[in-house]
């Protein structure tokens, strides 16, 4: 009777939470499980097949654990008891067998999506591909348009269905860039440049955040992914280019202090080859002419006490 | 010596012996690691000298071949000890230390006039993993030495004790080992640096 | 002549409630223990049966003390970061700033993995191991001493800062250059962590080479490496992957101090170094040494699931081989902890499949565990229950690491709360489980009374409860994009409420916390009650419970040969009554030079963070001569007679 009563009350328990859970989540972006780009559905999927097949090992192993301890319970008079049972070769096929056909499953899908999904690999699709080149500084982004010749800070936007190729290297700490909804994240490296590809299906504005540490203002450096349709972008940067100041590496130096939370700001590209500059910085100075953008000195304060 | 204290006794040699062999692993551990960052760094001068303007590959093959004589007498101690011929011991232990001199102290001359040139390890990636590879071995080759110098001592006051003699075997076991580091750090990094360009 | 201490002022000056608190809390306990030592007359006994002895049984329980103390403060971390982040996700400044808060969370990864976990590991395996095998000793029993002590330096160098003011390092626990590189971390805090982490490391890696040997070299006559008992072998796995691994990190920590104290450049941005490298070594290292942890809980286990049903351990020579598997795989899966680093798809898709693999026989372990039960007589004491809530987080734990280690997927869950949920899952749900389990099960073995059987079901439900409490939504805020170590979150997002149900859980487990203190103090004022006269409370089946409770020093009186994979289950159905006569037996002296070795490589590593040239060489002169003098030390054993090993077998009375 006591055992019917606990049973039920842990049902009505598991009950209520899972209503409550439902509510709450039906009211919030679940970033992940929500995608507005074609790389993020894809990943979304891998991540569904790869629980619906655990979950072939899983329930049975939850099921046992609950029931195998209940029934053979030393308190049960009627269950059987084989003290010196230790092996059974076909049992032991079984589990052995079954994981490794499940894991051989997802290590086939994961080699083909790996390389399908390989964040350096160009996008096929009908439009012209879109390039943007992006630099984690301390500790805000930066975007440089180099075909449109404009610069942005913390917010990028990108025209609908239309590749985007990112080109990305770090001017600070190692940081990642992520656009949760739209594709996962690459690693921004110093002197190193990594790719990530993109195709926005579906307008809107996103929340892009570096996803690796990278010091004080590091939970700061958010920015705006904005995904809008091919005219309004157009405009988009023909206003940028029309009213904004001149960015190049005399404005980089300045941009470079370290500084946290930037609102979002608009310039026009004055130097083409700026974001290599950038990388080439660090690794062999010698081989670019006059190249005024420096080496961090070693003896740089800590920001946190500064504050 | 009962019965019993004899297999005390070789049951102590047996695990010393096996527990040093298994510590010699995890220093090859050690140098796997520093070789592994050697090799990706080698070619990061950052517009400084490289291995090939370097490296005075007889000067090097003049300490490889002193660091391989005394490994070769450090053989001959073992087998001394072996004997229990105590004369040859220590005078082979004294000879195997002194080549070990010699060579840390070109290795030293080596470094200063690295340095003394301007090119120290605070130039390139590729000159701190040099330094720090070879000054690694270096440093072994220090303690090697203060460990022999301990060996000539305890076997002048204590004799042949059966610990001391286990620690006359460690010890060949360490020199020869370092030997063959030696030879892996000449092949790497002073064969191939030369060859590079 | 004082380096970088000359600026000593300028870093007490910041005072910081937060701080204060800690400084209070150290320095009075601190106070407070010494007192209580005077006022009791203990100060003799707790040098010579304590800080200079050799037994590993002594040791073994220094360990312990010192990895649960640490076990407290890290747990005080954890809570103020759940705090901070529960205040900060719903929009308000909270009391910890970005750059504490970065501090608070290094510390609590560092502590808890070097500190918590492993001294939990080695006070188990310094307990249990030389008796499981039949063996009166560890190998080397000076070196293991050593290892405590250097094991004790890394302590006190990661609370150091708490008492001298200044900083730690706010790097994350693995400190990845170049952000933890002088050009962006100029303060002394990473050095904090480099030598921390660097001396208790050597500890580590010498308690490898000493255990290896002893699994490995003195084994009873007839103990076969089939016949030993699971919880040798999971040992043996992890101590190999201790001898592989460790040297890594101390190149890894040595070339970053490097960096950072005589301008090298290996891991800076520029000059050639390669930040890559580190992240590289460092996880060569790190990977493995999740399962140097792991493994031991899976041997403890294996011994509480047999002995529990009263059944044989199901599929012996698959669990071996499934820990031979675990034991080389997870020496070749490191990369999947940065597939964002674009290395490409080859690269990414063999370490991936790589990874994935490691959950067969992970799986194949489980399945033999679950079998051990059917047709068992399952008892359902304290370890039992924290087995079942292994069985059902770690089950858990692995089906979020299988998604995680498909690289596309990954690429939307690194660094997420995900990440640290799984990682949680497997560090709670498997290490910690794993060694409450091991501590309940034999501690009786280890003190000679049993721990309070209700207070410590009461104690693993909460644990259990209120880690699915706490991570279950830290699961959902990853999915929902959540980031690791941010100390606030736009209010917009929508994190608060499941922030708060976290930290819910996280009181439910702090209440786990105080029902095992409780249940600790409950015991010891009740040892009388709780006594375990037998030496084999549980009907055990492996050679720890033939002996008396707590083990005499000599381990065993007699050395029988072993013939049976679970020896004394065999011994109890057909007892022996043979007479031997006991012989005299030699037993290592204690030594206080490990401890002195340990006082001067704390200096040393407090020298080289201060700059101190002077200080740091003469502590390495100073320990070589203890070195030396250890080496030319010849009065080292000392002999228990015959007629007293008799005296202590009789008043036990066990065979």
């Amino acid at each position: 009777m006591w055992s019917k009563i606990r049973v039920g009350m842990v049902a009505i328990l598991i009950g209520l939470i899972a209503i409550v859970s439902y509510r709450y989540l039906s009211g919030q972006t679940i970033a992940l499980l929500q995608p507005k780009g074609l790389i993020a559905e894809k990943e979304r999927d891998l991540i569904y097949l790869a629980t619906v097949l655990m979950l072939i090992v899983v329930i049975p192993v939850f099921f046992m654990a609950f029931w195998f301890p209940k029934r053979y319970n030393e308190n049960s008079k009627n269950a059987e008891y084989l003290p010196d049972w230790d092996s059974n070769k076909a049992l032991e096929a079984i589990w052995w067998g079954v994981p490794i056909a499940i894991i051989g499953v997802i290590a086939i899908v994961t080699w083909k999506s790996t390389h399908e999904l390989d964040p350096f690999k160009p996008l096929a699709a009908a439009n012209r591909q879109q390039r943007i080149q992006v630099v984690a500084m301390e500790w805000k982004w930066l975007f440089i348009y180099p075909d449109e010749g404009i610069v942005t800070v913390n917010h990028v936007l990108v025209p609908k269905d239309v590749p985007v190729s990112f080109e990305i290297t770090s001017d600070a700490p190692m940081n990642s860039f992520w656009i949760p909804q739209l594709s996962g994240q690459i690693y921004a490296m110093s002197g190193m440049s990594t790719k990530l590809h993109v195709l926005a299906n579906s307008t809107g504005k996103y929340e892009g955040l570096s996803a690796n540490i990278s010091g004080y203002g590091f939970s700061d450096m958010r920015f705006i992914a904005e995904v809008v349709d091919k005219n309004s972008y157009n405009d988009w940067v023909n206003n940028i280019n029309i009213s904004s100041s001149k960015f190049g590496e005399n404005e980089y130096q300045q941009l470079s202090i370290p500084s946290v939370a930037n609102t979002p700001q608009y310039f026009s590209l004055s130097q083409n080859d700026l974001y290599s500059r950038i990388v080439a910085k660090y690794n062999d100075p010698t081989m670019i002419d006059g190249l005024k953008l420096q080496l961090r000195s070693s003896n740089f304060h800590n920001h946190a006490e500064d504050k | 010596m009962s019965n019993t204290d004899r297999e005390d006794e070789q049951m102590r040699e047996e695990k010393t012996t096996f527990g040093f062999w298994v510590y010699l692993m995890t220093d090859c551990m050690l140098f796997a690691g520093l070789f592994a960052t050697y090799a990706v760094l080698r070619n990061n001068t950052y517009g400084g000298p490289s291995g090939f303007e370097l490296f005075n590959q007889k000067f090097v093959l003049t300490e490889t071949l002193i660091l391989l004589t005394s490994s070769f007498i450090c053989g001959l101690v073992v087998i001394s000890a072996r004997k229990k011929d105590m004369d040859r011991l220590v005078r082979y232990l004294a000879i195997t230390g002194l080549l070990g001199v010699i060579f840390l102290g070109m290795e030293i001359y080596e470094f200063r006039s690295l340095i003394n040139e301007g090119n120290s390890w605070a130039t390139s990636a590729f000159l701190s993993s040099f330094f720090v590879l070879v000054g690694t071995h270096g440093l072994h080759v220090f303690v090697g030495i203060v460990w022999m110098l301990l060996l000539q001592w305890q076997l002048l006051f204590k004799g042949f004790k059966p610990i001391v003699l286990t620690r006359v075997k460690l010890f060949g076991m360490f020199w020869h080992f370092l030997d063959v580091v030696w030879i892996f750090i000449f092949t790497f990094v002073y064969l191939l640096g030369g060859l590079k360009l | 002549m004082l380096g970088l201490l000359t600026n000593f002022a300028h870093l007490s000056g910041k005072t910081d409630p937060v701080i204060l608190g800690a400084q209070i809390a150290l320095i009075g306990g601190i106070i407070a223990v010494a007192l209580v030592i005077t006022i009791l007359g203990r100060w003799r006994w707790l040098w010579y049966e304590w800080l200079t002895s050799l037994n590993p049984k002594r040791i073994g329980v220094m360990y312990l003390i010192v990895a649960f103390l640490m076990l407290l403060r890290g747990a005080v971390d954890a809570f103020m970061l759940r705090l901070q982040q529960t205040i900060g996700s719903g929009g308000g400044e909270g009391f910890l700033d970005a750059n504490h808060f970065q501090q608070v969370f290094t510390a609590h990864g560092t502590l808890m993995i070097f500190f918590v976990a492993m001294g939990l590991m080695f006070g188990i395996i310094n307990l249990i191991l030389p008796l499981q095998i039949g063996s009166r000793d560890v190998a080397f029993p000076f070196l293991n001493s050593l290892s405590f002590w250097l094991y004790l330096v890394g302590v006190g160098i990661i609370n150091t800062h708490l008492i001298v003011g200044g900083e730690f390092a706010a790097t994350g626990w693995l400190a990845y250059p170049p952000l933890s590189g002088i050009e962006y971390s100029p303060g002394p805090g990473v050095d904090y962590w480099i030598w921390s982490v660097q001396i208790a490391g050597i500890g580590s890696l010498l308690s490898g080479v000493n255990f290896f040997t002893t699994i490995l070299k003195l084994r009873r006559k007839g103990m076969t490496l089939m016949r030993m008992p699971i919880f040798a072998w999971s040992v043996l796995g992890s101590m190999t992957l201790v001898l592989f691994t460790f040297p890594i990190l101390t190149v890894a920590l040595a070339l970053l101090a490097l960096d950072r104290t005589f301008a090298m450049h290996f891991f800076t941005s520029s000059f050639g170094g390669n930040p890559m490298m580190y992240i590289n070594l460092i996880w060569a290292w790190g990977h493995p040494e999740v399962y140097i942890l792991i493994l031991p809980a899976f041997g403890i286990f294996s011994e509480i699931v047999a002995t529990f049903s009263k059944k044989r351990l199901f599929g012996y020579t698959s669990m071996v081989w499934a820990i031979i598997a675990i034991t080389f795989l997870s020496y070749i899966v490191w990369l999947h902890h940065f597939f964002t680093m674009g290395a490409g798809a080859n690269v990414n898709a063999f370490f991936g499949i790589a990874t994935m693999v490691i959950a067969i026989p992970t799986g194949v372990k489980v399945f033999n565990w679950l079998f051990t039960m059917y047709k068992g007589r399952v008892r359902m004491s304290q370890s039992m229950i924290w087995f079942i809530g292994f069985l059902f987080t770690f089950t858990l734990g692995g089906m979020t690491g299988v998604i995680l280690s498909i690289p596309p997927a990954d690429f939307q869950l690194h660094n997420s709360l995900f990440l640290v949920a799984h990682f949680h899952n497997m560090v709670i749900g498997g290490v910690v489980f794993g060694y409450m389990a091991g501590l309940t099960y034999w501690f009786p073995k280890m003190f000679g009374f049993k721990l309070h059987e209700g207070l410590g079901k009461a104690a693993a439900w909460s644990w259990i409860i209120g880690f699915l409490v706490a991570f279950i939504p830290i699961y959902m805020l990853g999915l929902m994009g959540g980031t690791r170590r941010f100390e606030k979150f736009d209010p917009s997002l929508g994190y608060h409420p499941l922030f708060v149900v976290a930290g819910i859980g996280v009181v439910i487990i702090g209440i786990g916390v105080v029902l095992q203190v409780t249940q600790l103090i409950y015991s010891i004022l009740n040892n009388k009650k709780l006594a375990d006269k037998t030496g084999d409370p549980w009907d055990g089946r492996t050679l720890e419970w033939s002996v008396s409770s707590p083990a005499p020093e000599y381990n065993f009186a007699r050395l029988d040969e072993v013939n049976y994979r679970d020896e004394y289950w065999e011994r109890k159905k057909t007892p022996a009554a043979d007479l031997v006569k006991y012989k005299d037996i030699e037993i290592p002296k204690g030594s206080p030079i490990g401890m002195f070795i340990g006082i001067f490589a704390y200096l040393f590593a407090m020298a080289v963070i201060w700059h101190i040239a002077w200080i740091a060489a003469l502590s390495i002169v100073i320990i070589s001569a203890f070195v030396v003098a250890r080496l030319n030390d010849d009065d080292i054993v000392k002999t228990i007679k015959a007629s007293q090993i008799e005296k202590i077998e009789s008043s036990y009375g066990g065979m």
